[in-house]
């Protein structure tokens, strides 16, 4: 089985949470919640949903790993490896 | 004490019916409470309170601010350091032609500068109205329409985002400040202003009754609602900090709500500035680990928080608590919404200490109800009037409204008079009067007293939806939907979520032409949340073919949320097309 793209699982899932944010205009290095504004509830609401299609557990301590579009792909492949 | 006449006094100019004077008790009360304050001129200005006056006094060298930026920098700010930046901001509005009266609108991070330019803004005898930085353009429009706003202190990047399309419209906007060293076209910018005005000011003499505060809070229909509140409100945040929280000089205290609210206000700037304590502020978003270390590192005695964040801490468990040194802890509250009981239980067995539940308003100015210090805390209960503070639970009866007796569910209202009580809803008397009958005040919100006195909240009596402890109108979120091209009609309504108390819901139907799809679902939201920002749009739009609606129109939001909740339908009798 080959492992999923974790950038483009990302990027879905941020962007059905916050659909205001147009996937083609996304930095690799934009902060989620200081450049893209989801506010607290959006990021436990992304967590879920990354850990239910991915079957990643992302512990709180984990957080500022996931915070740019880049840094999650890093960390998402580390942890589903 | 002075009475000024232009801001008329709760329930003045109704025939409301509201007590001419209060319970001999209350005024004794806040005779004593007096002793907390100095005043200023013969009158009364919270800047003075919160800095001149324990500068004058030799407190000068006291710490005032402990400020963490995001990035780990860190800014001490004494209280002499803090009123010297005050009184440059002072200087730049007086420098811009800008009179006592005139409204300053704040909108920005928790940085430094929002602190100075508050007091600041007080100091000159301007009205100070903050906004909640991630609004999005549609609710800081209203407002700052609504106000009458002349000045805005925000970032370039809010201001780029969400204001410069259309500030030109606002004709009674004069200036708009940019933190930083550089602004856009025809804005100033905050750094190089303030570094060239005298760090000396003369407190401008306002009178107890003048406007000192705007807090704009949601209405169930119509625009949100603007209350106002004077500089004698100083008298009420010095003794509710001292009553509710424990703050005294030199403690320790983080107040972690955002300013854009009015706790941030009242508990997170005036009152411990006012009682002279030290505040430590945090420039980042929730982070539990970061906030474990913050209470730690800093020894923080006295903390207030909000029931969102502390069944955050719960979801992670008691494990990850368990390496921090707590100690420094003496006194923990809650407030913005009912604190569960397991998260009392929880955060004694964790922190040593239970969050102590309090109840309040906009409105109120500040804390109503509280387990107070010493007091032994129910969990689950807001706790008992603080002294000088009557309330009781009502039902309205034709007009007027009747006390009901432990253990009955009713209204919970206040006897008004105390010195913090909002004056008006700004250009809304109507909606103002409608708020005092019989002599209470009305809070909307259900509760019910035990036979100990402790009051218990049972919901609101109205449609609001509290999220993560902000009070949402649905109507504001049901407006900004219908201004998507696909909607025809949009019910708001809020619902429960384990961690944010309510979540906003919207139910839509559709525009002839246009289709439910998941593709649609999202671009609705999208245009949500750009609008209204993402702490007010809805996290979840449901498609109808018509929505449960009364014989005049209008949308039986009551009826969604019976239904989504499972619950009795209570009385249909004014359905007249449902919901399919």
């Amino acid at each position: 089985m080959t492992s999923p793209d974790y950038r483009a699982v990302f990027l879905e899932e941020l962007c059905r949470i916050a659909p205001d944010i147009d996937p083609e205009t996304v930095g690799d290095n934009d902060h989620i919640q200081d450049d893209l504004e989801l506010d607290s509830m959006d990021i436990l609401n992304l967590v879920t949903a990354l850990s239910e299609r991915l079957g990643i557990d992302i512990p709180e301590k984990d957080y500022p790993a996931i915070s740019t579009v880049k840094s999650a792909a890093d960390y998402l492949s580390r942890q589903g490896a | 004490m002075i009475r000024d006449s232009e801001m008329p006094l709760p329930g003045a100019s109704s025939g409301a019916g509201v007590p001419a004077t209060q319970a001999d008790t209350s005024s004794e009360v806040w005779a004593e409470a007096q002793r907390f304050i100095d005043g200023w001129k013969g009158g009364i200005n919270i800047a003075h309170e919160a800095l001149d006056r324990h500068v004058a006094a030799g407190h000068g060298g006291d710490l005032a601010i402990r400020w963490l930026g995001k990035n780990g920098t860190r800014r001490d700010l004494l209280y002499a350091d803090l009123l010297a930046e005050a009184n440059r901001f002072a200087n730049v509005l007086t420098d811009h032609g800008l009179h006592p009266g005139d409204k300053v609108f704040v909108m920005a991070g928790r940085v430094p500068e929002i602190y100075a330019a508050a007091l600041g803004t007080l100091k000159a005898g301007l009205v100070f109205t903050p906004l909640f930085s991630a609004f999005g353009p549609e609710p800081v429009r209203t407002r700052m329409e609504i106000g009458g706003a002349n000045v805005l202190v925000t970032t370039e990047g809010i201001y780029r985002r969400k204001v410069a399309a259309w500030a030109h419209e606002i004709e009674t906007l004069k200036l708009v400040l940019i933190l930083g060293d550089t602004a856009p076209e025809g804005c100033v910018a905050l750094g190089p202003a303030l570094a060239a005005a005298s760090p000396a000011f003369d407190t401008v003499a306002t009178r107890p009754e003048d406007p000192a505060l705007i807090h704009f809070t949601s209405g169930t229909t119509g625009k949100p609602k603007g209350a106002v509140h004077v500089h004698n409100a100083v008298l009420y945040h010095a003794y509710s900090g001292r009553k509710a929280l424990g703050l005294e000089p030199g403690v320790k205290y983080w107040c972690t709500a955002d300013p854009g609210w009015v706790t941030g206000t009242s508990y997170g700037i005036i009152s411990p500035l006012v009682n002279r304590a030290t505040m430590l502020i945090d420039e980042a978003e929730f982070d539990l680990e970061r906030w474990y270390s913050t209470v730690q590192d800093e020894r923080v005695e006295v903390w207030y928080s909000a029931p969102t964040a502390i069944r955050m801490m719960m979801r992670e468990g008691a494990e990850v608590a368990k390496p921090f040194d707590f100690s420094s802890l003496r006194f923990l509250a809650s407030v913005g919404e009912p604190l569960n009981p397991e998260a009392v239980v929880w955060s004694e067995k964790v922190f040593g200490q239970p969050f102590h539940d309090n109840w309040w308003q906009t409105e109120t100015g500040g804390i109503m109800i509280a387990n107070q210090p010493g007091m032994e805390v129910k969990p689950g209960s807001m706790g008992k009037p603080l002294p000088g503070i009557t309330a009781g639970i009502v039902e309205r009866v034709d007009g007027a409204v009747r006390e009901l007796g432990p253990g009955e569910i009713g209204e919970l209202a206040l006897r008004p008079g105390w010195p913090s009580m909002m004056r008006a809803y700004l250009h809304e008397q109507a909606r103002y009067d409608k708020c005092f009958v019989d002599g209470w005040y009305l809070s909307g919100d259900l509760a019910m007293r035990d036979a100990d006195g402790y009051f218990w909240f049972v919901g609101r009596a109205d449609d609001l939806i509290k999220s993560s402890g902000h009070l949402i109108g649905p109507f504001e979120v049901e407006s900004a939907l219908i201004e998507h091209d696909a909607v025809a009609e949009a019910g708001v309504i809020g619902v429960p979520d384990e961690t944010a108390g309510e979540v906003v819901k919207a139910y839509i139907t559709l525009n002839p032409g246009f289709d439910p799809s998941e593709a649609l679902e999202r671009d609705i939201r999208g245009h949500a949340r750009k609008k209204l920002g993402p702490a007010v749009a809805p996290r979840e739009v449901v498609f109808r073919k018509t929505l449960p609606k009364t014989r005049s129109g209008k949308i039986m939001r009551r009826l969604l949320k019976a239904r989504e909740l499972g619950l009795p339908e209570g009385d249909i009798s004014t359905l007249e097309t449902d919901e399919t």
